[in-house]
């Protein structure tokens, strides 16, 4: 039987074990700095947890990923390089990485080290992903959000690196890796410093006319009295533009492949990614049961494969927006 | 310090493109980037076009430069790509990985373009091995980066900086201008092309935000470091880019020019340019701050 795994996030010990225990193959974490895209203040692990968080699931058969996919610069360079060091001395399975100056130095120095390349590294195309295997020896790409499904189909015909794709979570529109919006705006962003829409740059108004949200001053949205309102993510605001106010760039909503796994198995796909380090273990939890539930059933009989009701009732009690989508995977989103 | 016109990141006709190129021929530019850099649905100019222009520039003494495709997704677009790649007359501008994979197989010389995450020495190194000539750094990264990576530079790599334009800050596989114009991408119409300078987007309190250009998100104000060619010139950068814009371009390049030639005081000169323009600027990135920022 063709071998999938489930990959869940785990933004702290809890969410790790809710992971472990509701039935990942392998779970994503970071260090408690800007090294990885979800630098957020009370998220990640520090030495001593992620010791602990990779003994608790190598104990229970589930493999490790460390997510390093940020970009360094000159002053912070050994910083980066460190982390590297640290997550060769963890013993995790695989880091996750991005910035191409990072990765020869983790292929010349830890050559041992198997190499992921994150979705941060923008690798849109076969050529792409088989440029950092010829330079870096990546064994694995996650894929940005991106593609249609024949497009992810052919790319993975094309390529011996073994591919990942995301299954469920919050969904970026622009392609990752190289987004710079957020800085724009606030001077932070997911390369630079890990973030986007930092909090630090976060307002809120409240009066009787309703509330706004504001990055840096910049308005975002604004809500009636009673509507239920979101983070402020830039470019999931309500903006105006040709005289009509609306989701100019995207809306709130959550990427969902439930009913397309028989397709990305198809595809040849090697593993299904949940976002969401950012999220509470009870998501964790949630969302890696029905995925695991999921994946097994198709698995075990892609052709007669349907989504169970309860387990969409359960992911969408738990998306962003409470409503999903299949992204860029379907051309009419485009 | 020379001056060289980016790509042409917005859609115009065959007409207005090879009148510009002709002023641009006549304008005291050093080089010049031609190529589709946003969206391969627009072709109102082939390679073979560009190729033409090329010529001309070349003729009126301009180093030219082919620029290939930022975020590829098709098959065709990585055919197309290929093809730049293998003119064999002018050097391309890599701005995707996929890019630097074709150029390193051909073993051709290349630029670095701003979309490569060329954010450290080490990146920079690697670079220069695979046979970059010159660099241009990407948008969000400040002087203070700048000029520690001027510090290690390999030797033979020269550095570009974008100085003037809308800054491209994302793209996406969803087109904005389509999707405002409630078009689906696969029947746009080349809507994009209505818009010379892009489509404004705004706060819902009517502030300017970002500019949609297609598939592209670019800033809603014009980054203008005309007051600090000095600086970029102590910090050693070889290229100033100026980005194609609709209107007064020939005033841009010339308030540039004279700065750097030492011709014009850089503040008298950036008064006379915004009296002229009307355009809201932002320098934000260069002094490591929010890029929208006015310092």
């Amino acid at each position: 039987m063709q071998k999938v795994e489930l990959v869940c996030p785990a933004g702290s010990l809890p969410a790790l074990k809710a992971a472990v225990d509701n039935g990942a193959d392998a779970v994503y974490m970071g260090f408690r700095d800007a090294t990885n895209a979800r630098n957020f203040p009370g998220l990640n692990f520090d030495e001593g947890g992620a010791a602990k968080g990779i003994r608790y699931a190598h104990e229970h058969g589930v493999k490790v990923l460390l997510a390093l996919n940020t970009f360094p610069q000159p002053e912070n360079w050994e910083q980066w390089t460190r982390a590297v060091d640290l997550a060769a001395t963890l013993g995790v399975d695989a880091i996750i990485m991005a910035d191409p100056g990072l990765l020869r130095y983790a292929a010349t120095t830890h050559p041992e080290l198997r190499l992921h390349l994150s979705v941060q590294g923008s690798a849109t195309s076969y050529e792409a992903i088989n440029f950092y295997q010829r330079q870096f020896c990546i064994q694995r790409v996650v894929l940005p959000r991106v593609l249609s499904f024949s497009q992810v189909t052919r790319l993975i015909a094309n390529t011996d690196v073994e591919v990942e794709v995301f299954g469920f979570g919050s969904l970026c529109v622009m392609v990752e890796g190289r987004c710079a919006l957020s800085s724009y705006v606030t001077g932070e962003s997911p390369n630079t410093c890990g973030a986007c829409s930092p909090a630090k740059a976060v307002r809120w108004e409240e009066d009787s006319s309703g509330r706004r949200s504001r990055l840096n001053g910049v308005l975002i949205d604004s809500y009636k009295p009673g509507e239920s309102a979101g983070y402020p993510v830039l470019c999931k605001g309500r903006f105006e533009v040709n005289g009509r106010v609306d989701y100019a760039i995207e809306e709130p909503t959550s990427l969902s492949l439930l009913d397309r796994l028989p397709d990305l198995l198809k595809a040849g796909v090697v593993a299904v990614k949940v976002e969401g380090r950012q999220r509470s273990p009870a998501y964790v939890k949630q969302v890696t049961r029905v995925l695991r539930q999921a994946l097994d059933a198709c698995l075990a009989d892609p052709e007669n494969y349907t989504p169970r009701p309860d387990w969409v009732a359960q992911l969408d009690r738990v998306a962003e927006g409470s409503t999903h989508t299949l992204g860029a995977l379907d051309r009419a989103w485009q | 310090m020379k001056l060289a016109v980016g790509p042409l990141l917005y859609l115009w006709s065959r007409e207005a493109v090879t009148d510009f190129y002709a002023r641009v021929a006549a304008s005291p530019v050093d080089i010049v980037y031609l190529g589709e850099t946003v969206c391969s649905k627009r072709r109102f100019l082939t390679l073979a076009d560009w190729q033409m222009l090329a010529e001309r520039l070349v003729s009126a003494g301009k180093e030219v430069i082919l620029s290939t495709l930022t975020l590829m997704e098709s098959e065709s677009e990585l055919r197309t790509m290929r093809r730049i790649v293998a003119n064999g007359q002018y050097p391309i501008e890599a701005n995707d990985m996929a890019a630097l994979y074709a150029v390193t197989e051909a073993e051709e010389a290349f630029i670095a373009g701003p979309h490569i995450n060329t954010y450290n020495q080490a990146t920079l190194e690697l670079l220069a091995e695979l046979g970059a000539r010159r660099w241009v750094m990407p948008m969000e990264l400040s002087r203070d980066t700048l000029a520690q990576m001027q510090q290690k530079r390999p030797d033979g790599l020269q550095t570009e900086v974008f100085v003037y334009g809308r800054m491209p800050l994302a793209f996406s596989a969803r087109c904005f201008t389509a999707r405002n114009r409630n078009l689906p991408k696969d029947d746009c119409r080349l809507c994009c092309g209505d818009y010379a300078d892009g489509l404004p987007l705004g706060t819902q309190e009517g502030e300017g935000f970002l500019t949609l250009n297609g598939i592209q998100t670019q800033s809603g104000l014009v980054c203008n470091l005309l007051t600090e060619l000095s600086a970029l010139e102590k910090l050693g950068v070889d290229v100033v880019r100026l980005s194609p814009q609709s209107q007064h371009m020939e005033q841009v390049i010339t308030a540039f020019h004279d700065v750097i030639q030492g011709n014009a005081e850089p503040e008298s000169a950036q008064k006379e340019l915004s009296a002229v323009v009307g355009e809201e600027y932002c320098n934000g990135y260069w002094f490591g701050e929010p890029g929208m920022a006015v310092r």
